[in-house]
């Protein structure tokens, strides 16, 4: 069908479903928060309702017009970046939270709801909803669970998937389906929603979601330990293991990060120093002081240069400064800011970052690494300029090198960023021809003709 | 911005900096109205790279959408990549005008007239001034509203009339000496009397140079002086702006003084771009460049030399203020701590938080008249939360932001006093020397 033929049939059938054309409100929508990825849609689609969203899926089925998913658009791997011909549908209207349920501790809502605006009406009723991916301010939820999204509460508290306890989601057919409920305890058939976790919008454009809220920890600490040897910040995360205790947030900040947050931020950081720790416990008080006691003490005898804890609030927040700016400092250094999240287990860390620093050596790039210690996931970051050619190719040469060695050591390619398009290509290095051709068939059962979100993730054929 | 800058010779990191993250958005006071991404900061940057790579013309559309936007520059503090907004803004809304693309007879006469004609001549705008003054002085404005005569102008001008400003019975050089000196100088300082400021709020002016000589300041004024630009150079008049710069450097022995002071939030915020946009003059850089280095608002100034507090001089009694921060002072300028330090100064002056201090009041210099429908539910959404605090009066350090507020009290018949810090820092002096 004719694009313009496509867009006015659409408008004429749908009136009360906002859809925009003109080159001024689309071009907008032609990239999401992937560096160097722009691709123009046909049309945006801003539907209210379950209902309009089937009648979007029914009419991009009957037309053959490929359907791209989004939310706010901050994904970092092409995930819903527009494909060609495509509508883009929008869900960040459809953003009420329809229910918090204190007796069940659970929290019903719309996917175009802020994650934020989640955690907010959680912490309304003593509750909490702990994924906290670095965009929660403004990504939505449907797009947190397309994604399967991280954060960096994520070894004691777990990612997303963790929190989900059922999904309205409308099929390709167009039918409405239903998976979960607000049962602990469900072991009845498949557990279908789990699929769609993660999925990319590939398989369902997910309309509700059912979240699973815990009692807000009444307690926390920080502190912030400085390390002239990176190895001495890695034992001091196997220390506190060993000792048996799961801190909220055990984050990592290399020091080429180090020297980037000291010339933006100046906190008084070390520039010679190999690493810093930011380490937070929450829970009850009691616990909570004593397991801070003890994490400042194996810090400091596994050798750390200096150890802080915060004794107030404000100074918690202070300590916490260097970890939250090391994205905006390194993102100022240079044009273009690729950042990566190559993850491999807690053991290997040592062994990944030291490599990433090598390659970086070894490729002339400006690499600068901070994330997650406690879960293993890394945000090994390129600072490049997507107009110098030559360097882009040796950026492309560096990131196959460091995916190919986490995959070596036991890890993955994407902890927290999902697949999309940019790591489409490594992925059936990471995982092997097998899981591609069952997760093809998964495909085609859901959309056998391929209408969402194509090309995202795998090729239908190889 | 230099005069002869555009969105296609802009260097392109400018632009490339904008990673599209999308951290913008939640701040951005007109996504947050819409949930559209051409009504957010990175959408705009989108259709300014389109054009910067010829993917798309200035059009009609994107004139509408960079004058759509406030340019409060909220972005930029959310932004961690620190683009600078501003820049592109100015780039952009300049491009526009020379495009012509938003011509129409009514807005190039009213363009004309406000930008070349009121304010760039000083004298002028106080004669108007002075006939404002008149007006209300003589009752003739009481009278024509009892008349209701308001009904025979067309809607958008009763709106206009409405927000009528009152004009204060004396201009800043009929109050404060070109030269005044504190019992001891430990600086000398330069002060812009502004040109708004000059007519509506020269009282604002006094209390400036009050605060100042109770902190050793010595204070030059130049008595006739002209607007800042920065009106001009948010509207995409930029050769008016480069000019009115020029002007304004002459009257002031940059060399000499110490700093050079503004009380209003959006002057200041553009007149430390001065550097910026006389780069290119080969007479005035370097000067450009000294004044940018001295340029500081009167509360960042403060803060810098010691706020010297006053001597409470009776049994406090117990006032409130919240406070209201101007977008061209938080965003613009990065300076927040600051006028709140100014306020815990006073004795007996307790400082209630203000949610969502620094949203945009929906004032944003000429906004609220050339989008009067998004600038009231700012306003509305402003007062809401003044209302809130419960507190009375409310500080602000930008006269837009100001008239704003007292526009919109009087919309909701609330009972509120409007006051710039630093007129409440000056009572405090005041107090203290017994007056």
């Amino acid at each position: 069908m004719a694009n313009s033929g496509a867009i006015s049939l659409f408008s004429n059938r749908f009136p009360s479903i906002a859809c925009l054309t003109h080159k001024e409100d689309i071009i907008p929508y032609s990239f999401d928060g992937t560096a160097v990825l722009q691709n123009l849609p046909l049309a945006v689609v801003f539907p209210l309702s379950t209902k309009e969203v089937q009648d979007v899926v029914g009419f991009a089925v009957e037309n053959r017009i490929p359907l791209v998913t989004r939310g706010s658009g901050t994904g970092l791997s092409g995930g819903s970046l527009p494909v060609e011909g495509c509508f883009v549908l929008c869900l960040s209207k459809m953003n009420r939270i329809l229910e918090v349920d204190d007796r069940n501790l659970t929290l019903r809502t719309e996917a175009g709801a802020i994650t934020a605006h989640i955690a907010q009406a959680a912490e309304k009723v003593g509750l909490f909803y702990p994924p906290d991916p670095g965009s929660m301010k403004i990504s939505t939820i449907g797009g947190n669970v397309a994604e399967n999204s991280g954060g960096l509460r994520g070894l004691k508290y777990g990612v997303t998937r963790d929190y989900v306890m059922g999904l309205e989601v409308v099929l390709a057919s167009g039918e409405i389906l239903f998976t979960g409920n607000k049962c602990v305890k469900d072991v009845a058939g498949y557990t279908l929603r789990d699929l769609f976790i993660g999925s990319e919008g590939t398989l369902g454009i997910i309309t509700q979601v059912l979240l699973k809220l815990i009692p807000k920890p009444a307690a926390r600490q920080t502190m912030l330990a400085v390390y002239s040897r990176m190895e001495d910040a890695a034992e001091t995360v196997s220390a506190i293991v060993a000792a048996k205790i799961i801190p909220c947030t055990l984050e990592f900040l290399d020091s080429v990060t180090i020297n980037c947050v000291e010339d933006y931020a100046k906190v008084g950081l070390p520039r010679d120093a190999a690493a810093i720790l930011l380490i937070e416990t929450d829970g009850h008080p009691i616990a909570v002081k004593e397991e801070a006691a003890l994490m400042a003490q194996l810090a400091t005898k596994h050798g750390a240069t200096s150890v802080r804890v915060a004794e107030t609030a404000e100074e918690a927040a202070n300590l916490a400064t260097a970890r939250r700016s090391a994205f905006s400092a390194l993102a100022r250094v240079a044009p273009t800011t690729i950042l990566e999240d190559a993850t491999v287990p807690r053991s290997e860390l040592v062994k990944m970052i030291r490599f990433i620093q090598q390659t970086s050596e070894r490729h002339q790039l400006k690499i600068g690494t901070f994330g997650h210690m406690g879960d293993g996931n890394l945000h090994p970051t390129f600072l490049t300029n997507e107009r110098n050619q030559e360097e882009m190719h040796r950026v492309e040469i560096a990131m196959k090198e460091i995916f190919n060695y986490a995959v070596s050591l036991g890890g993955t390619i994407t902890g927290e960023h999902g697949v999309g398009l940019a790591k489409k290509n490594f992925l059936s290095h990471a995982l092997g021809e097998l899981n591609i051709s069952v997760m093809r068939k998964m495909k085609s059962a859901f959309d056998p003709l391929g209408i969402l979100n194509p090309g995202k993730i795998f090729d239908l054929k190889s | 911005m230099s005069e002869k800058e555009s969105l296609h010779s802009l260097d392109y990191s400018v632009l490339q900096q904008c990673m599209h993250c999308g951290m913008c958005l939640p701040t951005c006071p007109t996504y947050d109205e819409t949930l559209l991404e051409r009504n957010s900061p990175r959408g705009r940057i989108s259709l300014m790279r389109a054009i910067a790579d010829d993917k798309l013309e200035v059009t009609k559309a994107f004139g509408e959408e960079m004058y759509y936007c406030l340019g409060c520059l909220a972005c930029e503090t959310a932004c961690p990549a620190g683009v600078n907004y501003s820049h592109l803004f100015e780039v952009a809304r300049a491009e526009i005008e020379q495009a012509h693309v938003l011509d129409n007879p009514e807005r190039s006469v009213i363009r004309s007239v406000v930008l070349r004609g009121l304010f760039t001549r000083p004298r002028v705008l106080r004669f108007i001034g002075r006939l404002l003054w008149i007006y209300q002085a003589s009752s003739a404005q009481w009278i024509f509203r009892a008349l209701r005569l308001n009904r025979l102008l067309s809607r958008r001008f009763q709106n206009l009339e409405a927000q009528t400003p009152i004009a204060c019975a004396k201009f800043s050089h009929q109050l404060i000496k070109e030269i005044e000196q504190p019992a001891k100088t430990r600086f000398k300082v330069g002060v812009l009397s502004g040109c708004v400021q000059d007519v509506l709020f020269s009282d604002i002016n006094r209390d400036t140079v009050e605060v100042l000589l109770a902190n050793d300041c010595e204070v030059h004024t130049p008595p006739v002086q002209s607007c800042c630009g920065s009106l001009h150079a948010h509207n995409g008049d930029i050769e008016t702006a480069a000019q009115l710069a020029r002007r304004l450097i002459d009257l002031f022995d940059v060399e000499k003084l110490d700093a050079i002071l503004t009380n209003a939030a959006g002057c200041g915020s553009h007149l430390k771009t001065y550097d910026r946009l006389l780069a290119d003059d080969p007479v005035y850089a370097e000067r450009a460049a000294t004044w940018s280095a001295k340029l500081k608002d009167i509360h960042e100034w403060l803060a810098e030399i010691g706020i010297r507090r006053p001597v409470q001089t009776e049994m406090p009694v117990e006032n409130k203020v919240t406070y209201h921060e101007a977008c061209h002072l938080c965003h613009g300028q990065k300076i927040s701590k600051q006028p709140r330090e100014v306020l815990r100064a006073i004795p007996g002056l307790k400082l209630i938080e203000l949610p969502e201090s620094t949203w945009c009041c929906g004032s944003a210099g000429v906004y609220n008249i050339t989008q009067p429908e998004m600038a009231a539910k700012l306003q509305k959404r402003k007062l809401d939360h003044i209302v809130s605090t419960g507190v009375g009066t409310v500080a602000t350090a930008n006269p837009g932001c100001h008239l704003q507020l007292v526009n919109g009290a009087r919309r909701i018949s609330h009972n509120l006093e409007v006051v710039h810090p630093i007129s409440l820092l000056a009572r405090a002096y005041r107090q203290e020397r017994g007056h």
